[in-house]
């Protein structure tokens, strides 16, 4: 464990330790109102920062995570943590998010279950864990508590907005919500609203939680948990982030510990053993209940709605995008990034656009890239030294 | 056509960019403060070089993701990554002032469809292609019987992506058969230092490339014909 810590600190490329640190605010009764109509307080808001904020407090980025994500972005919160924050690749000095340069934070989101507010969380009021009269939050709602975050660490305008996936829902809702706070948007491998198809597939990962039998209308806390439900949802959502070809790599049809098939039930092909230990190793760490009300915020989502179309939420953006899409992306394909694009461009507003070629699929911002990284890197120091 | 251009310096802050001929001439034609779109931008040296010469609002749309990545460590925040041959429809109508393709045309799939979306989504376009009725390319096949290789068209027949090469007469006949009518053409020579010069005689035979500036062809031809000129000397 020692070797562990020096590992860690003679790492040039690693933020080292950090501490997840946690903000709580909308006390009662100055509760937060939400969309849905409800209100909600205290709300207790996890986030992490990596670097320090400069004078003019004109360097500070905010990254969003995705739907397991955490505050934990880089580094490790404690010398014997087996991984480093979920992505540890673009944070740090001389990374993508360099961390001599930039004063990174990273916010986690209200309804989940990584330290913020959300159905796991004891309501004040009663005492228990709010389960399911915890209110439906949206992504306007998370951006709302992240509002809160950033005053208090008295930034007015953030150099940049950056995440992927709900991630970058989050950047949109931000740089519509917040024209004036963000010079810098980075929305990768995401979209302004879901297909039906996604949808679906959400409302199918919900469905495994809500007829698993320990779910017992959310009312689950302190007694046993709807592991096989949750542990299904994820297994569904785990396809979606991969691409077929991807699959195919990596599995094949290629048998687990076997040479010939069982002839039964039990997990003959790797592909099938992986998506086990995928939805076991994720109930360890996730609610289920959260994951009903992230999917749920996320179906919800409709930059547009409000305001008609595209072109009108985007009308007052001031900043300049950076929009990136997967090409083997299946679950927000680049046409929903290159719609967001074509609505910038309606505006005035400027805008990159790419799509990287990959194989991985919607999970692959998650993975090293150089070009994510030079686009990043180029991105943020031109945008930086064009805005001062 | 990488071995024609010339690295020019931009401003006193250093920036500096990669020109051919053909883009100079395109610099020249394009008047301060428009909007440009650049088809095929590559690297964005046109558009860098417009918008510190002319201080355009320029974009770029770009096939390749290298390209982009060139573009965006140039600090050039607006371009899209997009397939010509798919066209233009994120686009408005007449949204910009001028559509650029330079010696782009012959690779596209469907030259036509293009050049239409072209000065749909541009009050004007200027178009750039290397003339094959060029001396050199005809020499090269009339006597010598063998696939012309010249400056401008350096690639072996079997790895070429040329698949719809024009000559100067040929581009003016379909720009009247696509309705488009031709503002301002440009013949040029290039000569072995890389300087480049106007053609006014025999332009069919003696120009390497060409360069047309078009627009959609509503108005009647009042004149005979377009009105041709050399561009402004050589900026050798």
């Amino acid at each position: 464990m020692g070797c562990k810590l020096s590992a860690i600190m003679d790492d040039p490329g690693s933020v080292g330790i950090v501490e997840t640190k946690y903000l709580t605010f909308a006390e009662p009764p100055q509760e937060m109102p939400l969309e849905c109509g409800r209100s909600l307080g205290p709300i207790t808001l996890a986030y992490e920062t990596y670097g320090e904020l400069s004078p003019a407090k004109d360097n500070a980025v905010l990254i969003l995570h995705a739907l397991s994500g955490n505050a934990h972005a880089a580094g490790f919160n404690h010398p014997h943590e087996r991984q480093s924050g979920w992505w540890d690749i673009m944070i740090g000095p001389g990374k993508g998010f360099d961390t001599r340069r930039y004063f990174v934070i990273c916010s986690n989101i209200i309804g989940g279950c990584k330290g913020s507010t959300g159905p796991n969380s004891v309501n004040p009021q009663t005492g228990r864990p709010y389960g399911l009269s915890f209110p439906l939050v949206t992504v306007r709602d998370m951006v709302n508590t992240q509002k809160v975050l950033i005053d208090h660490l008295g930034i007015d305008q953030l150099l940049c907005v950056v995440g992927g996936s709900l991630g970058g829902m989050q950047v949109l809702q931000w740089v519509v919500s917040c024209p004036e706070r963000v010079r810098l948007a980075i929305p990768i491998a995401t979209t302004s609203k879901l297909s039906a198809q996604a949808i679906a597939l959400d409302e199918v990962g919900r469905q495994a939680i809500q007829s698993d039998p320990h779910w017992k209308d959310g009312d689950y806390y302190g007694k046993a948990t709807p592991r096989r439900g949750l542990s299904i949802a994820r297994m569904i959502g785990h396809i979606t982030y991969l691409s077929e070809k991807s699959m195919h790599q990596r599995f094949g049809r290629k048998l687990q510990d076997k040479t010939e098939y069982g002839y039964n039930f039990l997990a003959d092909f790797q592909v099938e053993s992986y998506l086990r230990y995928k939805g076991d190793n994720f109930v360890n760490r996730f609610d289920a209940n959260s994951y009903l009300y992230i999917t749920k915020a996320m179906d919800y989502f409709d930059l547009a709605q409000p305001y008609g179309t595209l072109e009108q939420a985007f009308a007052g953006v001031k900043a300049k995008f950076l929009v990136i899409s997967f090409s083997s992306d299946w679950l927000f394909p680049s046409y929903q990034s290159k719609e967001i694009v074509s609505a910038l461009r309606h505006v005035g507003a400027e805008a990159i656009y790419t799509e990287i070629q990959t194989d991985y699929g919607h999970d692959a911002f998650l993975l090293e890239s150089e070009q994510l990284t030079s686009l990043i890197t180029n991105f943020l120091s031109h945008g930086r030294r064009r805005a001062s | 056509m990488g071995g024609l251009g010339e690295k020019i310096r931009l401003d006193d802050a250093g920036t500096v960019v990669h020109l051919t001929p053909v883009h100079q001439t395109i610099i020249d034609l394009i008047p301060e403060g428009t909007r440009v779109m650049d088809l095929g931008c590559g690297e964005g040296d046109l558009m860098l070089a417009l918008k510190v010469k002319k201080k355009v609002r320029a974009e770029g749309i770009e096939l390749s993701e290298a390209c982009i990545q060139a573009c965006v460590a140039k600090g050039l925040f607006n371009v899209h990554h997009g397939d010509l041959d798919e066209g233009l429809a994120d686009y408005p109508d007449k949204s910009v002032d001028f559509v650029i393709l330079t010696n782009t045309i012959q690779v596209l799939q469907r030259p036509m469809f293009l050049i239409r979306e072209m000065v749909r989504v541009g009050k004007r376009c200027i178009v750039s292609f290397p003339n094959f009725a060029h001396w050199s390319v005809r020499w090269q096949l009339f006597v010598r019987g063998r696939m012309p290789k010249t400056d401008h068209l350096p690639y072996e027949w079997y790895e070429t992506q040329n698949i719809h090469l024009t000559t100067i007469d040929d581009f003016r006949e379909f720009c009247r058969k696509a309705g488009l009518h031709v503002l301002q053409e440009v013949p040029l020579r290039t000569s072995r230092s890389g300087q480049h010069t106007g053609v006014r005689f025999l332009p069919n035979l003696l120009a390497d490339s060409a360069i047309f500036v078009l627009e959609e062809g509503a108005a009647p031809r009042a004149n005979s014909g377009a009105a041709r000129s050399a561009p402004h000397g050589s900026s050798g």
